[in-house]
């Protein structure tokens, strides 16, 4: 066996060379002969009633396909979880960019003149925007009381903390909505025959997702639906659930024209239609000792899911069981309800409810730090999970992680005692306030609880004619390196080349369904058993007789040219199996969440500039423990870029609403920072290892989301002094509270002018 | 993209001569377009009510910098990454030069033109506060020939303009009188690139003796045009920069403007920022010690 | 030549090879680039502008395609991802970018690519500033920024003016 190690190196970017050379093909691109053009009549209220639907003068109507409710052959729904979301409205609306009726026509500039041609006339009805709103019952408008899902987690005796409590501390924290701003817009190409079916090419994540949700739609069997992911511009998380609904209209559209379908949303309709993060209010009251440790407490945290249940109920999951940070909570309760209101629905996003509950978590850890008398650092310190303690779901923690060598670790990377004191100094003078504040948190990969079990997740590798091996995945490749980290798995474990292992495009008529791609689990779950499968492989060809151990390169694509000479074909399958040692109760909301967490320190160093009220974030410290770095290049890459995601939900990216209607539907008025406006994000990894990942691997996709936010609203609170507990901050943010709380104090530059 | 082309007509005469042809047969029925970096964008969104469209792209007459004596003559067709590039424009005339900069990035500095800019007349436009502060002059052009008039008066309402339905800007024209004064630009934006501004301002100044000689003060994205704060500059010429006065100068600055709230900011912010900038620029003159 | 009503006949340098094309002259010099021409390397983000993911280099100098209308690229030279490698050897800028993980997705890599080439060759040595500053109207959602910034300085260490 060869002894040159793959995993753990920075090898090329299988499809890389594509990418560069501008010959990577994504939906766009792509065209199909006969194909026509497909759009979208969408509602313009939020919530009401369709009385009328007028198709305009100045169209030849005859020349364009006409898709409505009464056109799905099966049923009108998105399957997901709860299939309350209609694919297309039927007779009612309940939100804004509900997706009404399609067209198609082979000239897209005709097609858009039709688009705006067809009025609808509504009878409006009340609608909801926010969480209180929703929770007021004002109006019901889902299910019998606007709630999509409740969770609740208990553990221990939380009444008799507070009598023990030397303090207590409570807090309110708010998120906003995110946009994921993949740069290359939801797109997909749909063709139908009565042999084949439909046929569905697109940007995508999850190509079982969208086929389960075609059979359902399509009233099709599995063999008459194949969805084939095209080369992804950035997902996120945005091209999760959303492909699924874009894909049905695709798919009706191809039925009833009989050609081939191509939608592809323009960056505006994108905007104010798709999925964006949920926003979020976290409230805690906590029970403190004297000496800053936490006793108990209890915790609500509360999503706004949109108008239809899509992923809340998981999202919502997720962030209930991250609500208490990497803490040790004796005693906690904590109560999460996802909520109902008449915004297109919130969908997943990076971190799916962890960066919302996270965010409320650190920022009141600052909070009671404050009120106890001693510093952020030090208050984490005394509350860190050790090995040994149980989570808030009583999940042990069974690795050797020590939380506070690791913040120690942090601090000194980001020089903070001695900047946090120069700070201190620098401040009492000149407009401009520095600030640096930290964020300890975890991030359990992989599905929650019994998710992996029930994904019952299946992996083939193949040995191929030529000798080389072939790893068929569902898993797919949007920018994170699915294909490069799969591919370097597979060949360390066989001993072979890099260049020896490559991966089919996810295809379901091809490849197996590994699982969606998301939540953090395709190195660690679906590398693990690609990992395995690559081992079924090479114990055949050696009980074959075929190949010995300690073969070489060679020898191995010896034995595989003739095994598939001999066999024909040539799989390897693995699937899931649960741990044993893993058990969950999804009733009681208790037991191992994950198999993995990842645990980190993020340090952020801010200017808050009272001139314009902006923040710049001046240096990032982004330090994780991920249990094994798989790929340096591309897991640096993930933690830049996430950070700078978790940057701009902090400062910069803030959706206007106005009557549930998303206002800044464009990059001019959705800002995402720039190249200009990042500092050196510097990254640093620790690794323990991981039994239930691949080569000892944790998921670390979303990770980099939930610190960034609450280490730089720290930072603006050690810079100024005052509380912000709220996000985004854009400057009119923080200006309308630091003039609030000192109305007369609005002069900002009065001391610090001339003199 | 929400436009037909087939529903739009463009044609490119190629020269400025041919091109103001075409306006005074049609007048107010051929839309200018030069770079494009604002039509375009209109155009894409579904926007651009006019259907007809004469290209001002590459016309040599239009892209002409000459320094002359008194003067720098900016060719309308001038695009920013031009300007950014012209030593003289640089040297004498940093707001400008500062707002060349922060105009889109390179590759929108590299087609929008100062002249397009202008005639646009979004309040929110960078160069057009640095404009006012020079106190520039534009000479328009028409098959009636050229006439010239101050900048100061080019603005008459939001988006609306002197420019006669047939007229082109044909060149900008800054005095070469400001040697020697302090320069203070500053663009707040919603990040460092590629931000449309929330406000805007481009000021001189200069000092004598510790007295303000002359100060021009101007700004963008709080009015529907961009505006002179000629009530602060009365307010400080002659008199010492001190607390009192630095107060009263943000103090009038707040009232003239007319800041709005939009998709964009509030009211409220840039009304406060735009007190701290004028502050800001205030100390900037102070410490200088300018003289003329 | 009969041209359909309103269309125009075009004739511009692309990748140093002359091209003739019929358009309307307002169509966008993006979509002529990708349609008839079939060189698809150049991406459509935003359509306003401001993602820089159509950025191209026309008469040297880059433009975002998306703003450009066909008839304002007559007789103009364009450069788009497709014209930077040399066959099979790679422009330096492709090589880092593949070296340092510049590119993730790869959606805004041609345009950032292409942006990163018009900032070496007008400023062969540039300081990080300088390169942040000349990439600032290229938007990435996926890298933030530090990995393509290195790439561009890896690939200006080498010597890329080419």
């Amino acid at each position: 066996m060869k002894t040159e190690p793959i995993v753990g190196m920075s090898v090329p970017r299988k499809e890389g060379r594509e990418k560069v050379t501008g010959q990577a093909r994504y939906i766009d691109d792509m065209a199909l002969p006969n194909m026509i053009y497909g759009a979208t009549v969408r509602s313009s209220l939020p919530r009401g009633k369709i009385q009328k639907v007028a198709f305009g003068p100045g169209i030849a109507w005859d020349d364009l396909v006409v898709v409505s409710a009464k056109d799905i052959p099966g049923k009108n729904c998105i399957r997901l979880i709860a299939d309350d979301q209609p694919c297309l409205a039927d007779g009612v609306v309940n939100h804004s960019e509900e997706p009404i009726l399609l067209l198609a026509h082979s000239d897209r500039r005709v097609l858009l003149k039709a688009v705006e041609a067809v009025s609808i006339e509504y009878q409006s009805l009340p609608a909801l925007f926010s969480i209180e709103e929703s929770e007021r019952y004002a109006e019901i408008i889902w299910g019998t009381d606007n709630t999509f899902k409740t969770y609740r987690v208990e553990k221990g005796d939380v009444e008799s903390v507070w009598a023990k409590a030397d303090y207590i501390v409570e807090g309110e924290y708010r998120t906003g909505a995110q946009e994921q701003l993949y740069i290359e817009n939801n797109g997909v190409i749909a063709s139908f025959d009565r042999e084949h079916g439909i046929t569905l090419w697109g940007s995508m994540q999850c190509p079982y997702y969208v086929h389960r949700a075609l059979m359902t739609l399509c009233g099709l069997p599995e063999n008459k639906i194949r969805v084939v992911q095209t080369e992804t511009g950035g997902a996120f998380g945005g091209k999760e659930e959303y492909p699924s609904m874009i894909a049905g209209h695709a798919a009706l559209l191809a039925i009833k024209s009989g050609r081939p379908v191509k939608i592809v949303y323009d960056r505006m309709e994108d905007m104010v239609a798709t999925t964006k993060r949920h926003p979020s209010r976290t409230r805690h009251r906590t029970a403190v000792s004297r000496d800053g440790k936490i006793l108990g407490g209890e915790i609500e945290f509360t999503v706004d899911g949109g108008a239809y249940t899509t992923l809340s109920p998981v999202v919502l999951s997720r962030g209930t069981i991250h609500a208490g940070g990497p803490y040790y909570w004796p005693n906690v309760r904590i109560s999460a309800k996802a909520v109902a209101t008449n915004a297109p629905p919130h969908g997943a996003f990076r971190g799916f409810g962890a960066p919302q509950s996270l965010f409320a978590m650190e920022r009141h850890m600052d909070q009671i730090a404050a009120t106890v008398g001693i510093s952020p650092a030090e208050v984490r310190r005394r509350n860190f999970l050790k090995t040994g303690q149980t989570t808030t779901t009583e999940q042990t923690i069974r690795e050797a992680i020590d939380l506070g060598k690791l913040l120690d670790r942090g601090l000194a990377l980001a020089d903070y005692g001695a900047k946090k004191d120069r700070f201190r100094k620098e401040n009492d003078s000149g407009s401009r306030k520095k600030g640096i504040g930290i964020a300890t948190f975890l991030h359990g990969a992989g599905f929650t609880g019994s998710g992996e079990r029930n994904l019952s997740s299946e992996v083939a590798v193949e040995g191929c004619a030529d000798g080389s091996v072939r790893v068929l995945v569902s898993s797919t490749e949007f920018g994170q390196g699915t294909k490069t980290v799969l591919c370097q798995i597979a060949a360390e474990e066989l001993g072979l080349r890099f260049e020896d292992v490559e991966i089919a495009q996810p295809d379901t008529r091809e490849v197996p369904n590994s699982g969606p791609t998301v939540a953090s689990r395709t190195a660690m779950v679906v590398g693990k058993l690609v990992q395995s499968a690559a081992r079924g492989i090479q114990q055949t060809l050696i009980a074959s007789g075929l190949l010995r151990a300690g073969y070489s390169r060679e020898d191995f694509r010896e034995a595989c040219k003739k095994y598939v000479a001999e066999r024909r074909q040539f799989l390897s399958w693995a699937r899931y199996q649960a741990p044993t040692d893993v058990f969950w109760d999804d009733k009681k909301y208790q037991g191992e969440a994950y198999s993995a967490f990842a645990w980190a320190v993020y340090i952020a160093e801010v200017t808050v500039d009272l001139t314009t009220y902006s923040v710049t974030v001046d240096d990032f410290v982004a330090l994780q423990e991920v249990g094994r770095v798989l790929h340096p290049v591309l897991a640096r890459g993930q933690i830049t870029g996430g950070v700078a995601q978790g940057i701009g939900f902090a400062l910069y990216e803030k959706v206007v609403w106005r009557n549930g209607r998303m206002q800044n539907g464009q990059m001019t008025n959705y800002i995402m920072p720039t190249s200009a406006d990042l500092p050196p994000i510097r990254v640093y990894f620790e690794e323990l290892g991981n039994v239930h990942g691949a080569f000892g691997a944790k998921g670390i996709g979303e990770l980099p989301m939930d610190g960034p936010a609450p280490a730089i609203v720290n930072a603006m609170e050690d810079a100024l002094g005052v509380r912000f507990d709220s996000i985004p901050l854009l400057p009119e943010d923080i200006f309308e509270v630091m003039t609030a709380r000192s109305p007369g104090q609005t002069d900002s530059r009065a001391k610090d002018g001339v003199r | 993209m929400r436009s037909d082309p087939e529903d739009y007509e463009l044609v490119a005469p190629g020269s400025l001569r041919a091109v103001v042809s075409l306006l005074a047969e049609e007048p107010g029925v051929w839309l200018p377009i030069a770079g494009g970096t604002d039509v375009m964008v209109q155009y894409a969104a579904g926007k651009l009510t006019a259907r007809k469209l004469v290209s001002l792209w590459n016309l040599p007459e239009l892209r002409r910098i000459e320094v002359a004596e008194n003067e720098v003559s900016i060719g309308a067709g001038s695009t920013y990454s031009e300007l950014r590039a012209h030593d003289a424009v640089a040297r004498e005339f940093p707001l400008l030069a500062s707002a060349a900069r922060w105009t889109g990035g390179v590759a929108n500095q590299n087609r929008g033109t100062l002249g397009g800019n202008i005639a646009n007349a979004s309040p929110a436009a960078d160069s057009l506060p640095a404009l006012l502060a020079y106190e520039a002059e534009l000479i328009l052009v028409s098959v009636r020939g050229e006439r010239r008039i101050d900048y100061l008066e080019f603005h008459t309402g939001y988006k609306t303009t002197q420019l006669a339905p047939d007229e082109l800007i044909r060149a900008v024209c800054l005095p070469r009188r400001f040697a020697g004064y302090f320069s203070y630009a500053r663009k707040v934006g919603a990040r460092n690139a590629q931000a449309i501004s929330k406000v805007c301002v481009a000021a001189i100044g200069r000092t004598h003796g510790g007295w303000v000689e002359d100060v021009h003060i101007a700004i963008g994205s709080v009015a529907p045009v961009p505006l002179r704060l000629w009530e602060t500059e009365r307010g400080l010429k002659g008199k010492t920069i001190d607390l009192e006065s630095v107060l009263r100068a943000r103090k009038t600055a707040r009232g003239e403007i007319r800041a709005i709230d939009d998709v964009r900011s509030t009211a409220a912010y840039r009304e406060h920022v735009t007190g701290n900038l004028v502050v800001e620029f205030l100390e900037g003159l102070s410490a200088s010690g300018s003289k003329a | 030549m009969n041209l359909p009503r309103g269309q125009r006949q075009v004739t511009l340098t692309v990748n140093g090879q002359r091209r003739n094309v019929r358009a309307y002259p307002m169509e966008r010099l993006l979509d002529v680039l990708r349609q008839p021409m079939g060189l698809t390397g150049t991406k459509e983000g935003c359509g306003e502008g401001e993602c820089g993911s159509c950025s191209v280099l026309m008469d040297g100098v880059l433009v975002n395609s998306c703003l450009v209308p066909i008839l304002q690229a007559q007789g103009a030279e364009i450069t788009t991802i497709e014209g930077l490698a040399r066959g099979p050897q790679l422009h330096a800028l492709q090589e880092a970018f593949l070296q340092c993980g510049g590119a993730q997705c790869g959606i805004c890599t041609p345009g950032m690519i292409l942006a990163a080439c018009h900032l070496l060759n007008g400023n062969p040595q540039p300081t990080l500033e300088d390169i942040r500053e000349g990439l600032s109207g290229n938007l990435c959602r996926c890298t933030g920024y530090t990995q393509i910034l290195e790439a561009v300085g890896e690939a200006a260490g080498r010597g890329s003016a080419k």
